[in-house]
């Protein structure tokens, strides 16, 4: 291969490094309205009454728009296929606000200063009511988040919402009490998983304008302009032949820019005015306003026979979806679905559980999207049961974990909010991925501890993981070339680029197929009246299935070439070669350069143009797989950890660029430790959110990352695009357990509720000593 | 209020209200890529540099900026496309939106100790958060630009 698996730079970084024109708010056009939303200062509240006399009537505010304002139409902002699997239970403004934070009235106005100066005039009358920010208290309780009547879900997902329920699912293989009985030894463990805030350098930012022929066209800074344009066209009545949306270089997402977040306050404000508007993010609203991960609760129970064969394992779960239902059942089933698999020869596996609305920030998708939750829950109690077996944690994983050619039947049970698909896995190189991993982290010498000091102890602790590539049957990309004179291409993708570099990785995937080079493929991806459709940056889909997509529309180009070139040498088309750049037959006598045959279909003879489409949905969504090894050191004395090394061996198929395929890992790597170690989103007890700035929010930042190792394994993988799988989310999935398995490894504290902070260590130090 | 400012070496002259932020003067004067993200000096991607030092533009009055001289990404292009060339081979890239930012603290970093270590460049640029890179990438690349540029600068 010429140009897939070569560490070919980005096509679009030295521009963006250069600072240039490139996210949406630097397409704003200039004269926009500048929009401010007023947000709820209760968790939980009706309005009965709203006056917005003063603020409409302040000079220079263009107009306010509340509840009254808007039809009521039920609808999802969650950003996924339809008919969504998320409930339809958000309103644009409703009469009712769910969190701190929440839309209560929309401003736009000249300018920044007039608009913030108007939301201070409006006046709201609120009936304050009690909220529910215990998630463990949300089920069945006397207090009803979504009363309203109109809401629904699409098709059943367990929806009851007068229970508070979002959704719900069960499903269980063989008889779990039966084979928990029949086992030596059970252990039965409890976790729960934080809400993380996605934190990405570019706040939410959309504008909207009406162009020359009246259509409504939108920037956004967006996972999914397929649907937003949907769901704009749904939520406002908006015949969707009038929008477009446009989706420029995007500042970062990690699930966060799936769902639609402003777009529908431009939209509206625009549609009413006629003028052009724009709304950018506050980074306090990204935080408070946006999206979290689901926090969850995981009950695990696992069982197992004295020779370290895993026999059954029971997963209940219990997620908190916060004030709307976004994501609430897949996130949770992705928990179970792209976990459990893992360990595919148990004799019984029991999943199930509640997503229950709160008076919490929603939450919604974020890269890992439940597997990171379910992974942190199944891997430090699979860690547990080893040490009451007295197995070494690796020697019981290489026994019980998924392997080449082989299958779980929790494929066929568990899909996205539907069935799923079965499938066998045609690669799954953990075997090796777990072996080399070992070595790399050194792992006989290192495995458990090492005392470094008096006050210094390392460990080294590991989890393996796997995620998916698109979702079987629903995620579609799809992709148009174009053959330009001069013999150069377009590349026309839905599939959109957030800064994972998907422009680069199609255009290479392109250019292999055509025999060419990066150079001649010109990629415009992401907008809904140029592009073909895609349903977006999501669920690890984009080099699987747009990819596939991608090559499909670049054999048909190469089929339609070779007629051509046929035609303009008289010679059969069976017989003609073509390398790329010029057609020949057999004996290279009888030549024709790409660059000739283009031109003179353009120019001279027989003219047409020549432009090809593919689509691909996936029938299958192979895992990537992967071995993660942390290696700890813990300050004794104050609790304080830094994961010192990070290996990293990754099976995602061929790596299409593996320079970002590394910086896919590592990125989610640095997320994991994140949410692993630091992480937290905090909550007062008044349901106000204190982790509103990255002053109080902590990511990780240069001096936190010591040391990473990644590396990728030999595999190849027949259904994908030159037998690639995904790799975006894989390396966020395995931090959390591995970091806590090695701070058990070397002082012996087992942390269950992440993160796990130098005050929970320190604590878990001094009540272990006091035992002692 | 009118201020006077060198930017990127020509002297320009420009109004400004009351409690108006460098980030916004900036954006007045149709620079874009000085980019917003967190406004409470905490993301760095707001970064240019005063008089050669790196500060957040979202926390620099623009009054405090009268008769000096601010650099953006656009006064250090040359600079910025080399180092955009060493990202590229790293896979450093992604988003791109800390990225003017990030050159920006390089330039004045290489300007004050141009042969840092490791640790160094960690220490220095610290206030540059990334949420898409795990930074050792983006480390190795500055690393090879910065052993490059003393190289030339020894020739």
């Amino acid at each position: 291969m010429k140009v897939v698996n070569q560490k070919i730079p980005s096509i679009d970084g030295k521009s963006l490094m250069m600072g240039r024109i490139a996210y949406s708010d630097d397409f704003a056009d200039s004269d926009s309205l500048v929009i401010k939303v007023l947000r709820s200062p209760h968790p939980f509240a009706k309005i009965v009454a709203i006056d917005v006399s003063s603020a409409s009537t302040l000079p220079g505010v263009e107009i306010v728009l509340t509840y009254a304002d808007f039809n009521r139409i039920p609808f999802t902002r969650a950003g996924q296929g339809y008919p969504e699997p998320s409930p339809h239970d958000k309103f644009v403004l409703d009469e009712y606000v769910r969190y701190i934070g929440d839309e209560v009235a929309i401003v736009a106005a000249v300018d920044e200063a007039t608009a913030k100066e108007a939301l201070k005039l409006i006046n709201v009358e609120y009936q304050v009511m009690e909220p529910i920010l215990d998630f463990e208290t949300a089920y069945n309780n006397p207090i009803v988040l979504h009363p309203e009547p109109e809401i629904h879900e699409m098709f059943p997902i367990g929806f009851d919402p007068k229970k508070n329920v979002a959704a719900e699912y069960h499903m269980e293989i063989g008889d779990i009490e039966t084979a928990l009985k029949q086992c030596d030894v059970v252990v039965n463990e409890t976790y729960y998983t934080q809400a993380q805030a996605h934190a990405m350098m570019e706040p939410h930012s959309c504008n909207a304008r009406f162009d020359h022929l009246n259509r409504l066209v939108i920037y956004s800074s967006t996972q999914t302009p397929f649907h937003i344009r949907r769901i704009i066209s749904q939520a406002l009545e908006f015949p969707i032949s009038r929008i477009r949306v446009i989706k420029p270089r995007v500042g970062g997402g990690f699930g966060g820019k799936q769902a639609v977040h402003g777009e529908l306050i431009a939209a509206s404000v625009t549609i009413r005015t006629g003028k052009p508007s724009k709304l950018v993010y506050t980074r306090k609203e990204v935080f408070e306003s946006s999206y979290t991960r689901h926090p969850m609760r995981f009950d695990m129970r696992l069982g197992a026979m004295k020779d370290g064969t895993l026999k059954a394992i029971d997963c209940q779960v219990l997620s908190d979806t916060g004030a709307y239902g976004e994501h609430a059942l897949t996130v949770f089933m992705v928990a179970g679905s792209k976990v459990l698999p893992l360990y595919n020869k148990v004799d019984s596996v029991r999943f199930g559980g509640k997503v229950v609305y709160t008076n919490h920030t929603p939450a919604g998708a974020f890269r890992g999207y439940g597997a990171i939750q379910g992974n942190f829950a199944l891997e430090s109690v699979i860690d547990v049961l080893c040490h009451k077996l007295q197995i070494d944690p690796v020697v019981f994983r290489q026994k019980n974990m998924m392997k080449e050619g082989e299958s779980s039947p929790i494929f066929a049970i568990m899909g996205e909010g539907t069935e799923g698909t079965a499938m066998t896995m045609d690669t799954c190189k953990l075997d090796y991925c777990v072996k080399r991993g070992m070595e790399l982290i050194g792992w006989k010498t290192k495995y458990p501890r090492q005392v470094i000091s008096e006050d210094l102890v390392r460990g080294v602790g590991m989890a393996i993981a796997m995620q998916g590539s698109g979702i079987p049957l629903i995620d579609m990309g799809s992709a148009i070339i174009k053959l330009n004179d001069g013999g150069f291409y377009n590349l026309l993708v839905g599939a959109t680029d957030i800064g994972q570099k998907s422009d680069t990785i199609l255009a290479q995937i392109c250019a292999e197929e055509l025999e060419t080079t990066i150079d001649k493929i010109i990629v415009t991806s992401s907008d809904t009246d140029l592009t073909p459709f895609d349903t977006g940056a999501y669920a690890s889909s984009t080099t699987y299935v747009s990819g596939n997509a991608v090559v499909n529309a670049a054999k048909a180009m190469k089929l339609l070439l070779i007629e051509e070139a046929a035609k303009i040498l008289k010679i059969n088309k069976d017989k003609i070669i073509f390398d790329g750049s010029s057609f020949s037959d057999s004996e290279g006598k009888i030549k024709i350069s790409l660059a000739d045959l283009s031109n003179r279909l353009y120019y001279n003879e027989n003219q047409k143009q020549l432009a090809t489409t593919g689509s691909f949905v996936g029938h299958k969504s192979p895992p990537p797989f992967m071995a993660g090894f942390a290696e700890v050191e813990i300050d004794i004395k104050t609790g304080e950890t830094s994961v010192i090394n990070y290996v990293s061996v990754v099976d995602c198929g061929t790596t299409i660029n593996p320079k970002l395929a590394q910086g896919q890992v590592e990125g989610g790597i640095v997320q994991g430790i994140g949410m692993a170690l630091y992480e937290e989103v905090n909550v007062a007890k008044s349901g106000k959110l204190i982790t509103n700035s990255f002053l109080s929010y902590k990511i990780p930042t240069r001096l936190e990352i010591k040391n990473l190792v990644t590396e990728f394994a030999d595999s190849y993988e027949e259904s994908g695009p030159f037998g690639a799988k995904s790799v975006a989310e894989i390396g966020i999935d395995t931090p959390p357990a591995a970091i806590m398995n090695a701070i058990y490894n070397a002082i012996g504290v087992r942390i269950n509720v992440l993160p796990a902070t130098p005050e929970k260590i320190w604590m878990g130090i001094n009540k272990k000593e006091k035992k002692l | 209020m009118k201020i006077e400012l060198t930017l990127n070496g020509r002297k320009i002259s420009v109004d400004i209200l009351p409690g108006e932020y460098l980030i916004e003067t900036l954006r007045k004067c149709n620079i874009h890529s000085v980019r917003r993200g967190c406004d409470t000096t905490n993301c760095g991607v707001c970064t240019i540099l005063l008089d050669g030092k790196p500060v957040p533009s979202c926390s620099v009055l623009s009054a405090q900026a009268d008769h000096h001289q601010i650099t953006t990404i656009e006064g250090i292009a040359h600079e910025a496309e080399k180092l955009s060339t060493f990202f590229g081979k790293e896979g450093a890239d992604q988003c791109g939106y800390c990225n003017p930012a990030l050159a920006l603290s390089v330039y004045a970093l290489m300007k004050e100790n141009p042969h840092p270590t490791s640790a160094e460049i960690d220490e220095y640029l610290i206030g540059n958060l990334c949420r898409c890179s795990g930074y050792k990438n983006q480390n190795k690349a500055i690393m090879a630009f910065l052993a490059e540029e003393a190289r030339m600068e020894e020739q």
